[in-house]
C-alpha cells in the first residue's frame, strides 16, 4: 500500500465530506427545527453555484463572484422561506416533500430558462489554478485545499454560532422543542426564516465551491442530496455536530471505497469481475453505514438532546 | 369528473381513425432534460438542419419528426420508443445517445417491425449477436473509435498506459476497444460509477501515483468538461498527456476553451472534414445556430438522408419495408463522412481520424483532422451476427 496515495485519497475525502457539511448543515438545521423536509435544497446549492457564476462574470473577480453570490442567495432563501415553505409547516411530510419537489422542477427549469441548458463554468483564478506540493513529490491541487480551510473555518464559526450565542442558544432551544420554545417567548416565525436563509446560504456557499470543480448546469444538487440527506440521517437530524462528523465519515468512505475496493476485490476475485463490482460495491457502502447505524442507533450518532 | 374526461379522452383515441400514410412519420429519441439536454438540443438542431435540406419532403411525402425525451434513462427511453411506436405508429424511430437506453429500447423496436436506427450509441452486443434487419446505425460500434486510438497510442510509442471510462455499457466497450489494438502496457483500469460521479479527484490521484506515459479516458457529455477540468487542476498535465475519445465536442469546447486545446481525440468525423455533404452540413448548421455542430449532430443529420434513401427508394411505399431495408443497406445517399458501406450488421465501414483541438480564425475552438488512422474500418463484432445479404 502507498501510504502517501492513502494520504492523498484522505485528503479528497475529506474535501468531499466538507461539501456535503455545508450541504448537510443547512438540511440538519430546517429539517431537526423546522421539521421540514425540504427536497428543494439541492435547488438552492444549484442556484448559488449560478450566481456565483453570473457574478464573476460581471465583475471579472471569482472571490467577489463568491462574496456577492452568498447575499444573493440569503435573499433568495427568505423569498423562498416568506412564499412557499411558510404555508407547508403545518402539513405533514408527504405534503412537504411534493411540495418542496415541486420547487426542485421550478428551479431547474427557471436555470434552464435564464442560463441556457448548456451549463456554464466558473474559471478560477490563477493563484487557485495550481497545485501545491503537501510533501515533497506529493502536488494537491490548491482549490481543493482551499475548500477544506473554508469548510473547517465556516464549521467552527458554526459551532461558534450555534453553542456560544444567543441566537445559538435560540436554534439549539428550537431543535429540541419548539413549542416549549414557543411558549417562552421565541419569535418562531422570525427565528424559522433566519434558519432558512442561514441554510440557504451554507448551501450556496457549497454550491459555489463545487462550481469550479464541476460544471454548473440544472441538476447538479440532485445528486448530492441524496448524500446529504444520508449525512443527516447517520448524524442525527437537528445536529451540525453530528452532521460533521457523518459528512467526513460519508466523504472518506466514499472516497477511499472508489480508490481501493476494486484493487481488494482483485486479491481474492477474476480481474474482469473486480473491475465492474469494484464501483458498484464502492457505492453502496454508504448505504450500508446508514443502515448499520439505523439498525443500531436508529436516532443518529449525535441526536440532539431533550428529544 | 376526472373519469368522465379520462373515458371522454379515451373515446376520442378511439375514434380517430390512423393517420393515413400520407406522411413520413420519424420517431427521434434523444436526452432534452438534464445535464446531458444539450446534446439532444444539438441533434435536434441537426435534424431540423436536414428537413430544411431536404425542403421537409421525402418522395413527394410531409415528413413528420416527433421528438422524444428519455431523460438519460433506460426505462423512460423504453417507454418513449413504445409510445412512438404504438400511438404515433411511427414509419422510423431513430436518435438514442446512450448505448443503455437503445440496449434498453432496441426489443421493443425491432419485434414491432418498425426501422430502429441508432444515431449515436454503438453498443457491441447491437453489432454482434442481437443484430437485427431492422436495426441500422449512422455512427459506429463503441469499440471502434478507441480501437483508432489504440492505434495512435502505438504510432506515438507510448509505453504504459492508465484507462478511465465510465461503468456502464459504452464505457466498457470502449476500454475494450483501446485494449484490443494497443500494444503497450496497461498499468491500471478505473471503471468510475456512472451518472452520479463527477469527481475524479481519487482516480486521478492513483493516476499520478501509477506513473503511466499517458491517459486514456472516455467521458462523454457533461463528464468530459468536469473531467477536463479536474485533470487540469490536478498537475497532471505537464506529466501525464491525455488521450480521449468522445470527451471533447462542440458542447463543451466553448467551457473548456485552451484547457482543451491540443487535445487529441479520434473519431469518424470532424467539422473540417472535406465533402461536399459536409461542407452543406457545416456552414448551414453555423449559419442557423451560430455555433460548431458537434459529431453528435453529423450523425443525427445522416440519420435524415439515411431515410430519405430509403423512402425515395420505394416512391414513397411506406408499406414496402423490404424496398427500403434493401435501399438503406446501400448506403446510398450523401453521408457527411463521405462514401461509405455498410457492414453485415448494419454498422457504417468507415474511416477513422485523429484530430486535435485548435482555434479557428475567429478564435473559436474547434476540432480538425490531423492524420488518418484507419481506414474502411470495420467492427470487430460482425463476425458475431448470422445476419447475411
Amino acid at each position: 500500500m502507498d501510504w502517501i496515495l492513502l494520504l492523498e485519497q484522505c485528503l479528497n475525502g475529506l474535501q468531499l465530506g466538507i461539501l456535503l457539511f455545508l450541504l448537510a448543515a443547512g438540511l440538519t438545521l430546517v429539517f431537526g427545527i423546522m421539521d421540514l423536509v425540504n427536497l428543494a435544497h439541492g435547488s438552492l446549492y444549484m442556484m448559488g453555484a449560478y450566481f456565483a457564476t453570473t457574478f464573476a462574470g460581471w465583475t471579472d473577480s471569482f472571490l467577489l463572484g463568491a462574496l456577492l453570490a452568498l447575499p444573493a442567495a440569503l435573499l433568495l432563501g427568505i423569498l423562498v422561506e416568506v412564499v412557499a415553505l411558510r404555508t407547508l409547516y403545518s402539513r405533514d411530510h408527504l405534503d412537504q416533500v411534493l411540495a418542496t419537489f415541486g420547487l426542485i422542477l421550478f428551479f431547474n427549469e427557471l436555470a434552464r430558462i435564464v442560463w441556457g441548458p448548456a451549463g456554464l463554468d466558473l474559471p478560477l483564478p490563477a493563484f487557485l489554478e495550481t497545485s501545491v506540493e503537501l510533501l515533497p513529490g506529493v502536488p494537491y491541487p490548491a482549490y481543493r485545499i482551499a475548500i477544506i480551510v473554508v469548510g473547517l473555518v465556516v464549521a467552527g464559526g458554526l459551532y461558534a454560532l450555534v453553542s456560544h450565542t444567543r441566537v445559538g442558544m435560540l436554534i439549539r432551544a428550537g431543535a429540541s422543542n419548539r413549542e416549549m420554545a414557543g411558549a417562552l417567548g421565541v419569535d418562531i416565525q422570525l427565528l424559522y426564516t433566519l434558519v432558512f436563509g442561514l441554510g440557504t446560504v451554507l448551501a450556496a456557499l457549497a454550491g459555489l465551491m463545487a462550481a469550479p470543480i464541476l460544471t454548473v448546469q440544472t441538476g447538479m444538487g440532485e445528486t448530492i442530496l441524496i448524500l446529504a440527506f444520508v449525512v443527516i440521517v447517520i448524524g442525527g437530524i437537528g445536529s451540525i455536530r453530528g452532521a460533521f462528523v457523518a459528512a467526513v465519515l460519508i466523504g472518506l468512505i466514499d472516497t477511499v471505497g472508489r480508490a481501493f475496493l476494486a484493487d481488494l476485490l482483485r486479491l481474492f476475485l477474476a480481474n474482469q469481475t473486480a473491475e465492474t463490482a469494484g464501483p458498484a460495491m464502492s457505492s453502496m457502502l454508504i448505504y450500508i453505514l446508514m443502515a448499520a447505524i439505523l439498525a443500531i442507533r436508529p436516532q443518529g450518532l449525535f441526536p440532539p438532546r431533550g428529544r | 369528473m376526472f373519469r368522465k374526461l379520462m373515458g371522454l379522452a379515451a373515446a376520442g383515441a378511439l375514434l380517430a381513425s390512423p393517420a393515413a400514410a400520407d406522411k413520413v412519420k420519424i420517431g427521434f429519441v434523444t436526452t432534452l432534460t438534464t445535464g446531458a439536454g444539450v446534446i439532444g438540443r444539438d441533434m435536434r438542431d441537426a435534424v431540423d438542419l436536414g428537413l430544411d435540406h431536404i425542403g421537409r419532403k421525402m418522395a413527394g411525402l410531409d415528413v413528420e419528426v416527433i421528438y422524444e425525451d428519455d431523460g438519460f434513462k433506460p426505462e423512460t427511453g423504453k417507454q418513449k420508443t413504445e409510445k412512438l411506436i404504438q400511438k404515433d405508429k411511427a414509419h422510423f424511430v431513430a436518435g438514442y445517445i446512450w448505448s443503455h437506453v437503445l440496449l434498453a429500447s432496441y426489443k421493443t423496436a425491432v419485434d414491432a417491425d418498425t426501422f430502429l436506427i441508432s444515431s449515436n450509441a454503438g453498443p457491441s452486443q447491437l453489432a454482434g449477436k442481437l443484430c437485427d434487419e431492422n436495426f441500422f446505425s449512422t455512427s459506429w460500434q463503441n469499440d471502434q473509435t478507441p480501437m483508432a486510438m489504440g492505434e495512435v497510442l502505438n504510432q506515438r510509442g507510448v509505453g504504459s498506459l492508465y484507462v478511465m471510462a465510465p461503468n456502464y455499457a459504452a464505457g466498457k466497450n470502449m476500454v475494450a476497444g483501446v485494449e484490443r489494438t494497443y500494444k503497450g502496457e496497461i498499468v491500471a483500469k478505473d471503471l468510475t460509477r456512472f451518472p452520479d460521479q463527477l469527481d475524479f479527484s481519487a482516480e486521478l490521484a492513483k493516476v499520478r501515483a501509477a506513473k503511466p506515459d499517458a491517459l486514456f479516458v472516455f467521458y462523454p457529455g457533461k463528464h468530459g468538461t468536469q473531467f477536463f477540468k479536474q485533470y487540469q487542476q490536478s498537475g497532471l498535465k505537464g506529466t501525464v498527456p491525455l488521450y480521449s475519445v468522445f470527451t471533447v465536442d462542440s458542447m463543451n469546447l466553448p467551457l473548456l476553451k485552451d484547457q482543451a486545446e491540443g487535445s487529441l481525440m479520434t473519431q469518424f468525423w470532424a467539422p473540417d472534414l472535406d465533402t461536399p455533404a459536409n461542407r452543406r452540413f457545416v456552414s448551414g448548421y453555423r449559419e442557423k445556430y451560430g455555433r460548431y455542430p458537434s459529431f453528435y449532430a453529423a450523425q443525427s443529420y445522416d440519420t435524415v438522408f439515411l431515410i430519405k434513401s430509403a423512402v425515395e427508394a420505394v416512391n414513397g411505399d411506406l408499406g414496402d419495408r423490404d424496398g427500403m431495408r434493401a435501399a438503406m443497406r446501400k448506403a446510398d445517399f450523401e453521408s457527411v463522412r463521405g462514401p461509405f458501406r455498410y457492414g453485415n450488421n448494419h454498422f457504417p465501414i468507415q474511416n477513422f481520424y485523429l484530430r486535435h483541438v485548435v482555434k479557428d480564425a475567429d478564435g473559436n475552438f474547434t476540432t480538425e483532422i490531423v492524420s488518418t488512422v484507419l481506414e474502411n474500418h470495420q467492427d470487430t463484432y460482425a463476425k458475431d451476427c448470422k445476419m447475411s445479404w
